[in-house]
């Protein structure tokens, strides 16, 4: 903490009874970050951007949505028709949510090409992770809030995978978790109520979490050495730069370029040809007439395709949890103290890759209808997907690895 | 060797590319609006429509108001929102297009939602199935759903009630409204057991209307439907586009402004 910032004036009257110069400095304008981020760095920035964007829209769409079985559809055509500009709020709210997933899935990727989650950052990647998993809850119940078909029958589906679990435990869960024997009004308002308090409230706490922890540890980089490792006299890393001014300007150009892709969906194509509005969300819920095909929206079908790549249900079930679980092990899972892809094995580079495309494929074929081409598919990339890790878990320990620079290239 | 293949990668993929690659992305999923929901696999029609046409919409209008919304409900939207959309005088539409009332049977408020009088309970009764809210079926089934469904009715002696099938949607509880218009039309097959598949319509009797009259009907309705399933759409490509190009320039200066402080960083 720094006392010569706490003089006087209105600024030193504040500082006096809370930090805030201090914390500015701790977290802007003296965070000093590696001066070679590329463009994988961009996307915490963004994701960050997006969440106030999806919070802002969401508190605007709140105060004309109704979170009742007959009014819920309604009321959205209400924002769409009546409320002035609340099919701008609207379409940003829904193509917020998709966007949220691209970029959340690209920095993940990122931190896999730059290895950012080995020591000492085993936390941050765990805060990220449960971001993920709390991002993944809140869109799936968002999305039964506009109670149209694909809203009720996704939900349907996705709650009676926890019927899957034995001992009458599975049931007792599901009935817990609808309220109800059906997807009712009863799920609606427990799933608005979790949708618009309590998991934002979780969310924006394990940001918080997020961020302090990596500015405890620092910035990972494009070659994963430690700018720490290198101080000039004045004991600031030779190699970082302050994150304000040089990153706040770069982030804003990356944001403008988000924004005109964000804004050509918003204002050109809201249902991405029905990969962000589905076009049976178009008509009202109706418990007693199953749609034909049954598919989540995009951002899941990858973990949905390892679900119906396994014949038996509550495996596919355990396979499609060990999915998403597996990946919070990745900082043990991976025994290399070399970080970054660019100075290590080929192997790794074919292993990470292989799961790159496995992921792709896998949410192409969770939104198709299932063919015996597609199972087949299916469960070839979810064993490429496992493959991944215990590939890993076994290359990491005898990698060849490259000379790493002194200094950041 | 893999990662001097992925720097230049990393260069390739930067501003410019970026842009293009989901320009097109967006480009294509807004084009591929058509494909979706072919109905029970049977071959639709693609009418050219357009929704910037005021004319094509209000004769669309017409046609919705006088066939289709005895039955069809459209109570997402409203009157005068239709009258302004469509550059109409909102005199205009409570004399030539509101034939629905209240529940006080008072004939309904321009400012009111586009409700069908019928009741849910007599629609059950008199089909089966309450007849279905049709403001959103633009989007739910797409305007070549639509198009090719009124197209395709034909007299079908073994369904009760009816009497009409449809190619589209077997099945359907919907009779023939527009019979008059069209005549009645048979579907031609050829081929036997599992080869058996659908030629063309024959004309059996003549409609009040010639085929390109019809389709010219339909067209309109098909338009409207469009219309009503996403009002906003002409207001929302014209301020897309100022969007775009404010951000355009933004994009330029934050930019040249990145450039600018980022000169002394070596």
């Amino acid at each position: 903490m720094s006392k010569e910032n706490t003089g006087g004036g209105l600024m030193g009257w504040i500082d006096a009874r809370l930090p805030v110069t201090a914390a500015l400095e701790k977290h802007v304008t003296k965070y000093y970050a590696p001066k070679n981020f590329n463009f994988w760095y961009y996307f915490g920035a963004l994701s960050l951007m997006v969440l106030i964007i999806q919070i802002v829209t969401g508190i605007f769409l709140t105060m004309n949505y109704k979170p009742d079985g007959d009014l819920a559809f309604k009321s959205v055509e209400y924002i769409m028709r009546d409320v002035n500009f609340g099919w701008l709020i609207r379409y940003m709210h829904s193509t917020g949510a998709s966007l949220f997933f691209v970029v959340v899935y690209l920095h993940m990727f990122r931190a896999l090409l730059y290895g950012s989650y080995k020591k000492p950052r085993e936390l941050l990647w765990i805060f990220g992770m449960l971001i993920y998993v709390c991002l993944m809850a809140e869109a799936f119940m968002g999305y039964l809030l506009p109670w149209g078909q694909m809203s009720y029958w996704g939900a349907q589906v996705i709650i009676s995978l926890f019927g899957a679990i034995p001992f009458g435990i599975g049931d007792a869960v599901t009935l817990w978790l609808k309220g109800d024997y059906i997807v009712s009004d009863a799920t609606l308002n427990r799933f608005f109520a979790l949708h618009v308090i309590a998991v934002p409230l979780v969310l924006i706490g394990l940001v918080v979490a997020h961020i302090l922890a990596l500015h405890e540890v620092g910035s990972n980089n494009p070659d994963g050495i430690e700018i720490k490792a290198n101080k000039a006299a004045d004991g600031i890393p030779k190699d970082g730069i302050p994150f304000h001014p040089y990153y706040t300007v770069k982030d804003l150009f990356g944001a403008c370029v988000f924004f005109l892709v964000f804004f050509a969906i918003v204002f050109f194509a809201p249902e991405m040809g029905g990969y962000f509005l589905e076009h049976a969300n178009f008509v009202p819920a109706d418990p007693l007439k199953t749609p034909e095909h049954i598919a989540p929206v995009w951002y899941f079908t990858p973990f949905y395709a390892i679900l119906r790549a396994v014949p038996d249900k509550l495996m596919g079930v355990m396979a499609m949890g060990a999915a998403i679980l597996v990946l919070f092990f990745l900082p043990w899972i991976d025994r290399n103290p070399v970080r970054s892809i660019r100075y290590r094995s080929l192997a790794y580079k074919v292993l990470l890759f292989s799961f790159a495309i496995a992921f792709i494929v896998l949410g192409y074929y969770g939104m198709q209808a299932p063919t015996p081409t597609g199972t087949f598919i299916s469960r070839l990339c979810a064993l490429i997907y496992f493959g991944f890790f215990i590939g890993l878990f076994f290359i990491s320990k005898a990698e060849k690895n490259k000379p790493l620079p002194e200094r950041l290239t | 060797m893999m990662s001097a293949l992925f720097k230049p990668m990393k260069k390739m993929i930067g501003k410019g590319a970026l842009v293009a690659m989901v320009s097109g992305a967006v480009l294509m999923a807004s084009q591929s609006t058509g494909v979706f929901a072919a109905g029970g696999g049977f071959p639709l029609e693609t009418p050219r429509i357009d929704t910037s046409n005021k004319k094509s919409l209000q004769r669309g209008a017409k046609a919705y108001v006088n066939y289709c919304m005895g039955c069809h409900t459209a109570d997402y939207h409203r009157y005068s929102r239709l009258a302004s959309d469509l550059g109409l005088d909102e005199d205009d539409v409570v004399n030539n297009l509101i034939f629905t009332t209240d529940k006080a049977g008072e004939i309904s408020k321009v400012g009111s939602l586009m409700a069908s009088t019928m009741t849910t309970d007599y629609g059950r009764q008199a089909f089966g199935v309450v007849p279905p809210n049709l403001a959103l079926t633009a989007r739910s089934r797409g305007e070549d759903w639509i198009y090719t469904y009124l197209k395709s009715f034909y007299r079908d002696d073994s369904r009760g009630g009816v009497g009409v099938n449809n190619l589209v949607y077997p099945g359907a509880a919907m009779p023939h409204v527009l019979w008059e218009q069209q005549g009645w039309q048979e579907p031609v097959y050829e081929g036997e057991g599992d080869e058996k598949h659908f030629v063309e319509f024959k004309q059996v009797t003549e409609g009040t209307m010639t085929p390109e009259q019809y389709d010219g009907l339909i067209t309109d309705i098909t338009a409207f439907l469009s219309y009503l399933a996403d009002p906003i759409k002409q207001t929302r490509h014209r301020i897309g586009m100022f969007v775009m190009f404010f951000l355009l320039v933004l994009t330029g200066i934050a930019y040249l402004l990145k450039k600018e402080y980022w000169k002394d960083v070596v």
